[in-house]
């Protein structure tokens, strides 16, 4: 399955359905418990990462929190 | 403007989106800077540069040794000295023609409204996320327009928010991580020249903002990977489930929220 993610072709190993909350954990994405998702252009609630499915071609970004800045 | 004037701003005042006009709402135009560290430090040189004519600058800290490698408005002779300080004498040592006005405070709850209350335009250069999202409170609830800004070891990040008109940071991330689960610079590194990129980009924002010239960066996030030299954009809504700007708002009120966050309440959120 292929899907887009941060503006990056990336093709999941096998084609089966995942949800967001498996996908993260898949791809072991970085600040999996605080990381934002946009789904198709969509900000996710939180809540909804266990129930999302990801389909193909899907567009998907991370978004992380930066802070930085002062100090 | 006497012919001084007209000589340093010229390069502005021959841009067909500046010129005399565009130079004199510069001029009258009030910014305010919250952080003088990585990202307030190219905001506070390039806004007192282009002649915006009064600048806040908001910071508790004394300059450390450790800051140089990135703060480049303070010198090796400032150790010590306050950030604010430090910070003032540059600004009025590049232009004379600007008021700097010093606020050695963190922002709290209790303080901030006063203290954005006489300002434009507003720029995130803090480095934690309670001071990030009691800006967003304050300048959402204010109506006031800001620049977030934000950086970790190679990558960077900023948006503008535009109260009620394009998403906020609260729409992104409705809720601060809990404290010490995201790293810090100080903890992860950061490339020094980082918030020189991100920052240029907020003093921009402010610019443009006071001119009322061009697109600003609302409901769009831009991200910097300095590593891969690239920089994307990506497009996003307002959350109408945002908890202080979407259709049914939990916070009303500003409060000093973020210590006493735990995985659970971020969880519940
Ligand atoms: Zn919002």
């Amino acid at each position: 399955m292929k899907i887009t993610i941060n503006g990056k072709e990336t093709e999941l190993a096998e084609n089966r359905a995942r949800t967001i909350d498996s996908l993260l954990e898949e791809l072991d994405v970085s600040q999996r418990l605080y990381v934002t998702v946009e789904l198709n252009g969509e900000i996710l609630d939180r809540a909804a990462y266990e129930t999302s499915v990801v389909n193909e071609g899907d567009v998907i970004e991370f978004l992380y929190f930066m802070g930085g800045g002062a100090r | 403007m006497n012919d001084q004037q007209i000589e340093r701003y010229s390069r502005h005042i021959i841009l067909k989106e500046v010129g005399g006009k565009g130079q004199q709402k510069l001029f009258d135009g009030k910014v305010l800077i919250i952080g003088a560290g990585g990202l307030g430090a190219p905001v506070a040189l390039y806004l007192a540069a282009a002649g915006v004519g009064t600048i806040g600058i908001v910071d508790a800290d004394d300059v450390d040794l450790s800051n140089l490698q990135r703060q480049v408005i303070h010198f090796t002779a400032d150790i010590g000295k306050p950030k604010v300080e430090s910070a003032r004498e540059k600004m009025q040592a590049i232009n004379p023609d600007v008021k700097v006005v010093t606020y050695k405070e963190w922002v709290t709850a209790a303080n901030i409204n006063s203290v954005i209350a006489d300002y434009d335009f507003v720029i995130d250069g803090t480095d934690n996320f309670a001071a990030k999202f009691l800006i967003n409170d304050a300048c959402v609830l204010a109506g006031k327009p800001y620049s977030h800004g934000g950086i970790l070891q190679f990558v960077g990040q900023t948006i503008t928010i535009l109260p009620g008109q394009s998403p906020c940071y609260r729409c992104l991330f409705p809720q601060p991580p809990p404290k010490d689960a995201i790293p810090t610079c100080s903890q992860a590194g950061v490339i020094g020249v980082l918030p020189g990129v991100i920052g240029s980009i907020q003093a921009t924002e402010a610019i443009k903002f006071l001119l009322g010239k061009g697109d600003l960066l609302a409901g769009r996030i831009l991200m910097y990977d300095a590593l891969g030299m690239k920089f994307r954009g990506v497009d996003i809504k307002r959350n109408p489930n945002c908890p202080i700007c979407g259709e049914h708002p939990a916070i009303t009120e500003l409060k000093d929220e973020v210590d006493a966050m735990t995985v659970c309440d971020l969880k519940g959120a």
